[in-house]
């Protein structure tokens, strides 16, 4: 008996370079003795949206943290595998994890502004890390920042308040502006809507869409309608197994796998 | 059926007529203790009792100014000494405190908020009064130091663990590194919390006798040396009451009336920082 071919990433569009962004090689991650993600290689390729999807506790979520190094801060949790970042493995001794995580930044499923700090402060926060900025230039990043993260409008007559007086979907696109205000190459989303009303999910949707044009995204989603909606590619996920990965138009219209058409047809999950 | 209902009403309006009592009963003591204060003390406090030191027994128009002082100094002694061991061990406890090493932290700091506070002025008298030859102010702070550096430590300690795990997940994926997310993030947001504690902690001591006994001792004289004994609030209460002169016992008095509204004072500040933390967040 032959192992099934393991499913690979599709080709990108035409025209744009072939070698992924970011790409997995063989990822296993373990919480202690239980395994979250099993042997799943898959590739992330620039200006384009990759969503993961599938059932709850199917290791979508572990998968991303996995990918900038999040995953092992939680006690007992490993990794084997390799997580290749423009063809380095982020995982070889020697990489310092502080810096993959400055590459490849990530937003929580919770908005998480710094309580203490105003909303300028909160976009500058990932800056002050490197290196000292001058006032202009920091104002400068700061207000690009909240552009791209639609925002500026609505708060650029209160930078120095507090960022806890905005409503949850502005914070959430504060946590946006401070991800990528230090101008990460990938940025990771864990269920960025999944705290939010309609309206404050339609912003950060029409926000992934101008995100991919700077940056490659990843993003967890337990919406199918979403991932139909932003992604360029789906990933489906179960078991913590990598189950098929494909363009999201044909996952939704013809997909290969029996397990992700009853997934996508609501018959499980 | 009807007599069941009655019985029920009945038993519960007792036990909520119980609860009332209890926390009258609770109250009363802490009532009393002001209106006899006020009472007795507030009639002694005059221009004199705040600008003037301690006279000779006997002679009238003597004043407290000396140990207001005194317990300023030493208090401040004790802060200076316990608070940045009292936080840095609560910040290390709740970041850094699961393993062995922690639990022991954490137990050693509960066994010493529970020795007995003229224990701890033994402790201070053996190891700085006696090398030093002397009483002095010093070994006061430092015995008031030590009584604070477990309150402070454990409250620190909760502090911290309040702030949600999430925020130190955001500043690690921001890149910052585990220190920094610490101070920066962690710390900073418990900040409000941490100063309340240290109030609360420092409010505890500053009343404190037993401690002072012997190690400040106290003094008759205005002093501000710290390397000599130093005249404090609680001692200078303690002598007064116990002494034979009526003008001593008013004083005393009106040396408890003012402790007492000190300590008051620094509850209220105490919960002015948690009321401005709230309407911050």
């Amino acid at each position: 008996m032959t192992p099934p071919p393991k499913p690979t990433s599709p080709a990108p569009a035409a025209g744009r370079a072939t070698v992924p962004r970011l790409a997995t090689d063989g990822l296993t991650a373990w919480y202690g003795s239980s395994t979250g993600v099993r042997n799943v290689s898959l590739a992330c390729h620039e200006n384009t949206v990759t969503a993961l999807i599938g059932p709850s506790g199917c290791g979508k979520s572990t998968l991303l943290r996995s990918l900038n190094r999040m995953h092992e801060l939680v006690p007992g949790a490993r990794v084997s595998g390799r997580v290749l970042l423009d063809g380095q493995d982020i995982y070889e001794p020697g990489v310092n994890p502080i810096q993959v995580r400055r590459r490849i930044g990530m937003v929580f499923q919770r908005p998480t502004p710094f309580p203490t700090m105003t909303i300028a402060e909160n976009v500058a926060a990932g800056l002050a890390v490197g290196r000292r900025l001058p006032r202009s230039e920091r104002d400068g990043i700061v207000e690009r920042a909240l552009r791209r993260a639609a925002l500026w409008d609505e708060v650029k007559d209160r930078l120095h308040d507090s960022s806890l007086g905005l409503s949850g979907g502005q914070q959430q696109r504060l946590c946006v502006a401070r991800t990528v205000a230090p101008e990460p190459e990938v940025i990771l989303l864990d269920e960025p809507t999944a705290s939010l009303d309609p309206a404050g999910t339609a912003h950060i949707e029409e926000l992934v869409q101008e995100l991919k044009r700077e940056f490659t995204v990843v993003i967890v989603t337990h919406n199918l309608q979403q991932a139909a909606r932003i992604s360029d590619v789906t990933a489906f996920f179960y078991l913590g197994e990598l189950v098929e990965v494909g363009q999201t138009t044909t996952m939704f219209t013809t997909p290969a796998k029996p397990q992700t058409e009853a997934y996508i047809t609501g018959r499980f999950g | 059926m009807m007599r069941g209902r009655l019985v029920r009403q009945l038993i519960g309006s007792t036990m909520t007529g119980l609860t009332y009592g209890a926390a009258v009963l609770a109250i009363l003591p802490l009532a009393t203790i002001l209106v006899m204060l006020v009472v007795k003390g507030a009639g002694s406090l005059d221009w004199n009792f705040f600008v003037r030191s301690a006279v000779a027994p006997g002679e009238l128009g003597g004043g407290f100014a000396n140990a207001i002082v005194g317990t300023v100094i030493v208090v401040a002694l004790a802060c200076v000494i316990g608070l940045p061991i009292g936080i840095g061990t609560g910040i290390f406890l709740a970041e850094f405190g699961g393993a062995r090493f922690g639990l022991m932290v954490r137990f050693v700091a509960d066994v010493l908020n529970g020795v007995p506070s003229i224990v701890i002025g033994i402790f201070a008298w053996t190891w700085l009064v006696k090398p030093m030859g002397h009483f002095s102010a010093l070994a006061g702070g430092f015995a008031l130091g030590m009584i604070l550096v477990p309150i402070v430590a454990r409250t620190t300690e909760e502090m911290v663990r309040l702030v949600p795990n999430s925020l130190r997940e955001a500043a690690l994926a921001l890149g910052y590194q585990r220190w920094r997310t610490s101070l920066q993030v962690i710390v900073r947001t418990a900040a409000a919390g941490i100063v309340t504690g240290c109030l609360v902690a420092v409010a505890r001591v500053a009343g404190e006798t037993a401690p002072l006994l012997f190690t400040a001792l106290g003094n008759q004289f205005f002093s501000t040396r710290i390397a000599g004994p130093m005249a404090a609030m609680p001692l200078q209460i303690y002598v007064y009451a116990l002494g034979p002169y009526d003008d001593w016992h008013r004083q005393a008095w009106a040396g408890a009336l003012v402790l007492i509204v000190l300590v008051l004072a620094l509850s209220l500040i105490a919960r002015a920082v948690v009321r401005a933390k709230r309407q911050h967040a």
